[in-house]
């Protein structure tokens, strides 16, 4: 059995410590434990490789190496790309100064951003949006005008908002890795790059509406459910159908007997657990296509669930600042 | 003082050729290093010399080459960093114009060292004029057997690539010039992995600056501990400093590590003071990257000891009071200079070249452009002074490469010694406005085509 081989890394991620094999990166290790000690990440995508690393929202402290080199790590890491070594010491919320330069971050990440959240499709449902309500400033420090990129059409099923892109690199990963042939990428540089096709193309990929779940903000969009309702009017049910190209297990957003939208079915960290293909996504719109299984569980602090809270049956918040009180006394 | 070792036979007419290079004893340490030594006996010459990395971070070569994954199967790579685009650094332009077989010598050797059959010259683009020198001198080493397959009738063989670059400052980080050379965009890559062990196209690889490779051929010659001799403590040897601004004589110039800084301003051999009879107002010594220093802090330590030109004693007082001695790009700055702008100007530099992978580097490089544009143009708040330490001390350390810190050292540092004129330009916005800057009293040399090369790529 290789589980019985693999050595067991001991890591200690604020004061809890936790045990994970060997290659583990500090964020999966930090997933493992779960709750408030996830340091949050905007780029990093674990069913997509070589995503992350780049958002740096996900910034730890590393004050021990390892137990055979006890150093801390002299800068600040990104949790998401930093395998764990055996006896390390991480802090993420129990350190001032990490929160600090996630402040600073998240400052830098909403400086462009269009805060055009009244009229986003991705409201409710955003990454920076609990982001920014976690680290971000009540107010902005910049004067200047907000970056603008000339709208550019993408195709039919996908609405890309250029100002509101955070250059995650998520949707190239995915276009590489799900797609047969990459359409769009990222040109030009610095704070001009941006996500587009070259020359000007339709991103018309068998499984390219996947880009608009990897999504952490509102850049990419579904075309056909543009202006058509709050998620937080909709009912996520869980539907499944047969499909000729995909596991066909998706949401269905109900409203009443009608479904608004199709998306994959996200886990707990809001990643997409089966990709699926733009014919269930853009196409099957009829509760006749679908066979629904059920509501689905929505965390009880998401917006989406709004008053219908679930019961919570055992605390799964720990709280990593008090933790680490109670040890220094 | 000092001989000088990477120079010395710069003067020799024709020495850009292979044969009058030959005839000056060039191309003497392959057939020593090739003959008679052990590539590990070569790297513990190098390890002996104490060399440290010219192109700015100053890690010791020696240190750099041990990490080297030589267990892999994988062929091994030797890439040579000739993309010098730091403002103010232009000594490895002048190596590689001057002396080609020089580098190409310390590849032979550096690549036996390593145990590589294959080695890039990975050159900025703007060098383009350079690529023929260089393949010229590749092709003549290969016709006399120093390059190429059983290179003197030894086991050791060696291609040498010239690729020229398309254009941006980042490639000059070593992973994403290794990303820009396996033909994709140039966005440095995380690490780790470090690339002594997933370098190019995956393979273990190293990646050194011009100088230090070509240093490696005299180190050789003369062996390690000679070497180690000269200089002061671990800074050993010789250093190219290009030295630019409001100088009297700007230039190359190789200088043993140690001279004292204000020597090597105002002796006539070097820069020879300060032009027009101005005084020194402050000095970037080691490139753009680099913190800014007023000139009493440049001339004499906070500890009031003179600076000399070592590492260490250029990053005396670390950065409150000192600097780096970086890729060796000394800008001078006269009475005459506007801080402000010329921090606007590196600002810009650094927000064109972001590679906008990052967020901090990303936003904050601009952010910092804005703001001090805004300050220079006479349109500027107190606050702002506040916000630009603010964004550059975010930037700071929280970035993929060393490109944000870059960026946001020049920022705090000008602001950390120089904040009364940041004031200044706050408090008098209609003077500020009025300012015009740049060479406009100062004589300016045409630029003439080098006659040598026969190419004018000015």
């Amino acid at each position: 059995m290789r589980g019985l081989t693999t050595k067991k890394m001991k890591v200690t991620i604020d004061n809890i410590p936790v045990e994970v094999e060997d290659g583990t990166t500090i964020l999966q290790a930090a997933r493992k434990i779960g709750g408030k000690v996830v340091p949050p990440a905007m780029c990093y995508y674990s069913k997509l490789k070589g995503s992350g690393g780049k958002c740096r929202t996900c910034l730890v402290k590393v004050s021990q190496g390892s137990a055979k080199d006890p150093r801390p790590m002299p800068k600040l890491v990104a949790s998401c790309s930093t395998p764990v070594q055996d006896g390390m010491v991480v802090q993420n919320l129990t350190s001032p100064e990490v929160v600090e330069a996630r402040k600073g971050i998240v400052e830098f990440l909403l400086l462009n951003h269009p805060l055009d959240c009244p009229v986003c499709d991705q409201a409710g449902e955003c990454d920076l949006q609990d982001l920014s309500f976690g680290y971000g400033m009540e107010e902005t420090a910049t004067e200047d005008d907000r970056r603008e990129f000339p709208m550019t059409d993408i195709g039919e099923n996908i609405k890309l908002h250029m100002n509101r892109c955070i250059l995650c690199y998520r949707c190239v990963y995915a276009a590489d890795q799900l797609t047969d042939k990459r359409l769009h990428g990222v040109l030009y540089r610095g704070d001009v790059s941006e996500i587009g096709t070259f020359i000007r193309n339709a991103v018309t990929n068998e499984f390219s509406g996947n880009m608009i779940d990897v999504c952490p903000v509102g850049a990419l969009t579904d075309k056909t459910f543009r202006f058509k309702s709050r998620v937080w009017f909709l009912k996520p049910m869980n539907a499944h159908r047969e499909c000729a190209r995909c596991a066909g297990k998706t949401v269905a957003w109900m409203f009443g007997n009608e479904i608004y939208r199709v998306t994959g079915r996200k886990d707990q960290f809001g990643e997409v657990e089966e990709f699926i293909c733009n014919e269930c996504r853009f196409e099957k719109k009829d509760a006749g296509d679908w066979v629904i299984e059920g509501p689905r569980h929505i965390s009880r602090q998401s917006v989406i669930s709004a008053n219908h809270y679930e019961e919570m049956t055992e605390p799964s918040v720990i709280d990593p600042i008090a933790g680490k009180m109670e040890k220094d006394e | 003082m000092g001989g000088k070792i990477l120079l010395a036979s710069i003067d020799i007419p024709g020495i850009r050729e292979f044969g009058v290079y030959r005839a000056s004893g060039g191309y003497a340490a392959v057939e020593q290093a090739l003959r008679g030594m052990t590539p590990a006996q070569v790297g513990n010459e190098v390890t002996k010399s104490g060399l440290r990395g010219r192109g700015g971070a100053g890690f010791p070569t020696g240190l750099k080459w041990s990490f080297l994954d030589r267990k892999s199967d994988k062929p091994r790579y030797l890439v040579c960093n000739a993309d010098e685009s730091e403002p103010g650094t232009f000594k490895d332009r002048y190596l590689m114009h001057h002396l080609p077989h020089l580098l190409i010598e310390g590849l032979i050797i550096s690549s036996y060292a390593l145990g590589v059959k294959t080695c890039y010259i990975y050159i900025r683009g703007e060098f383009k004029y350079l690529v023929g020198i260089l393949e010229t001198a590749i092709r003549e080493a290969n016709k006399n057997g120093f390059l190429g397959e059983r290179i003197l009738g030894t086991d050791f063989s060696l291609n040498i690539y010239v690729h020229p670059g398309a254009g941006a400052y980042i490639c000059g980080e070593e992973t994403a010039l290794l990303e820009s050379l396996e033909g994709k965009r140039g966005n440095p890559r995380i690490k780790p992995p470090f690339p002594a062990f997933k370098g190019l196209y995956g393979c273990p690889t190293v990646v050194n600056n011009v100088e230090t490779l070509a240093t490696v051929a005299p180190i050789i010659r003369m062996g390690g501990e000679a070497y180690a001799k000269i200089g002061r403590g671990k800074s050993t040897g010789t250093k190219l400093i290009s030295a630019c601004g409001n100088i009297n004589n700007p230039g190359v110039y190789e200088i043993e590590m140690g001279l004292p800084v204000e020597d090597f301003i105002y002796a006539p051999e070097y820069c020879g003071g300060i032009a027009n009879d101005k005084y020194l107002k402050a000095v970037i010594p080691g490139g753009s990257s680099v913190p800014i220093l007023p000139a009493d802090l440049m001339l004499n330590t906070a500890r009031g000891e003179k600076r000399l030109m070592t590492y260490e004693s250029l990053a005396d007082g670390e950065f409150a009071t000192g600097t780096m001695l970086g890729s060796g790009g000394f800008i001078v700055f006269d009475e005459d200079a506007c801080i402000v702008r010329n921090t606007w100007n590196l600002a810009h530099f650094y927000r064109h070249e972001s590679c906008g992978q990052c967020s901090p580097c990303r936003e904050g490089t601009g952010w910092m452009e804005r703001v001090l544009y805004r300050i220079e143009h006479g349109a500027g708040k107190m606050s702002d002074i506040d916000l630009l330490v603010r964004v550059a001390k975010n930037i700071e350390g929280n970035t993929i490469c060393p490109l944000g810190d870059a960026a946001a050292w020049p920022v705090a540092s000008a602001i950390r010694h120089f904040r009364r004129e940041f004031e200044y330009h706050v408090k008098h916005p209609e003077v500020v406005k009025n300012t015009s800057h740049g060479a406009l009293n100062y004589e300016v040399e045409s630029m003439i085509p080098d006659s040598g090369t026969g190419v004018n790529y000015w």
